[in-house]
């Protein structure tokens, strides 16, 4: 039997996808823009920044009307409410990208510095946490969402270790001041991406299990 | 002041006959007291012949019978000797479709189960045909008409009639068969509410195919499956994150 709300959820599934696709295509912009030193790569960030806010609408209506005319329950309730959860991450991710591009486009105007190579790892990271958090959602696939909950934590430090470094970098020479904070936040934003990545990863667990592993909720031991 | 998980009705084992067809596989199920009880399930899945079994309505049924104890308030409603009518004035039942006393007024509508049962005459009568009355939220519609038809009421109100009829006796336990299904959402809305008021007084247990009446006024839920009490508990748990994948089917509607 075919159900009405599976139609209308399937289409949302296929806009949420799209959405994260194009998350993921704008982080890559911004920081490729900063590896390659190409400011024109940065212009597409803009670009994939007004196709997530519009998706970020056009979700949230789709929602709306979902729940007012379908009266979602159990695991659909659940799909509901995750869903509403995740636009709003990705909307989020959408912001963190803009941002990127913008320190990205300070940096270019300043002297290279070696730490860049550093960013470019993270971005790699990151943005696989955002593909492998929507495969996730996509599949229903907890064992998958808690790998990229597990990856959280490399991104972490991998934000504190370039923070460390670009201070040395400062205090070696006040010329690079300028250049290091721009690098500092390029990383403190990548890191936030990987908070939303976590967090849709979260919802993800929560729509599938109906277990809430937030805040303190799940046992990374359990999975090493 | 409400006590809170006092056990009020305990059944064990229950099983319920039409002739010979088993219509229900041996029910364990537990009442708190001051808990509103919702059952959920498809048609002929036995929940509303359980409703009956509980203030022995079953037995009125051509060929029915039931096995099994239902001890309310520690008491086998099933015992030898135990008295049907008595049963009913402490587990009362209310209908699908309102079901006024055609030749009766208002009054004596709620006044007829006091009557009947010789529970009060005179003043104290009529204060608490009153005081059902009010329970039932009716009251300031029907105050000065008290005379008039039970039938010239609207269905909403005929059926909020019947809950006073059923409150007079102040039973401890009321059962609810569907009792919004044939009404308007104004209605609907009305009894919702009353439910929840009454369970500050008395323990209801009420058969619904609507899942978000359900889910808006019972504490519990039990869901039945052919003749089977397939999961039971907390509503909010029910409604959200369901246990069995049977129950999860019905109430997202991915069955047959």
């Amino acid at each position: 039997m075919q159900r009405q709300i599976d139609l209308e959820l399937n289409k949302l599934r296929a806009v949420i996808m799209a959405m994260g696709q194009s998350v993921e295509l704008a982080v890559e912009e911004a920081t490729q823009g900063l590896i390659e030193r190409k400011p024109e790569r940065l212009k597409k960030v803009r670009e994939h920044e007004d196709k997530i806010n519009a998706f970020h609408l056009e979700v949230d209506e789709m929602c709306l009307k979902i729940i007012a005319s379908q009266s979602p329950l159990a695991a659909d309730l659940r799909m509901i409410l995750a869903i509403i959860k995740i636009n709003s991450d990705l909307e989020r991710m959408g912001d963190q990208a803009m941002n990127i591009s913008l320190n990205v486009r300070d940096y270019l105007e300043k002297t290279a510095l070696d730490e860049a190579s550093a960013i470019a790892n993270m971005s790699h990271t990151v943005r696989k946490m955002v593909r492998d958090a929507m495969d996730a959602f996509i599949k229903g696939d907890v064992a998958l969402s808690e790998q990229v909950l597990l990856q959280d934590d490399v991104v972490d430090e991998a934000k504190r270790t370039t923070f460390k470094n670009l201070v040395a970098v400062m205090k070696q020479n006040s010329n690079f001041v300028d250049g290091a904070v721009d690098l500092m936040l390029v990383s403190r934003n990548l890191e936030r991406l990987g908070d939303h990545a976590t967090n849709i990863a979260e919802d993800v667990i929560f729509a599938s299990t109906g277990k809430d592993i937030r805040h303190g909720g799940f046992d990374p031991s359990s999975q090493r | 002041m409400l006590i809170k998980n006092e056990s009020l009705l305990e059944i064990k084992g229950l099983k319920a006959y039409v002739e010979k067809t088993e219509i229900l596989h041996g029910i364990d199920l537990q009442v708190n007291k001051n808990e509103v009880i919702a059952f959920i399930g498809p048609s002929g899945c036995g929940k509303s012949t359980f409703l009956r079994c509980l203030n022995r309505m079953h037995e009125e049924t051509p060929g029915g019978r039931a096995e099994g104890k239902v001890l309310l308030q520690g008491e086998d409603i099933y015992a030898p000797g135990s008295d049907p009518v008595r049963v009913r004035r402490k587990i009362g039942m209310v209908f699908q479709k309102p079901n006024p006393f055609p030749s009766m007024s208002i009054f004596e509508n709620v006044a007829s189960g006091l009557k009947l049962n010789h529970l009060a005459k005179g003043a104290e009568l009529h204060d608490r045909v009153v005081s059902a009355l009010q329970e039932a939220a009716l009251w300031t519609e029907v105050k000065d008409k008290l005379n008039a038809s039970g039938m010239s009421l609207s269905g909403g109100q005929q059926q909020r009639l019947c809950i006073a009829r059923a409150l007079a006796v102040k039973p401890p336990v009321l059962l609810m068969d569907e009792p919004t299904s044939a009404l308007d959402p104004i209605s609907t809305a009305k009894i919702e509410e009353l439910v929840i008021q009454l369970k500050k007084e008395t323990t209801l247990l009420m058969v619904t195919h609507n899942m978000q009446q359900a889910a808006r006024i019972s504490d519990k839920t039990a869901f039945f499956l052919y003749g089977n009490l397939v999961e039971y508990g907390v509503t909010t748990d029910v409604f959200t994150t369901p246990r069995d994948r049977k129950t999860e089917e019905y109430i997202t509607g991915r069955f047959g």
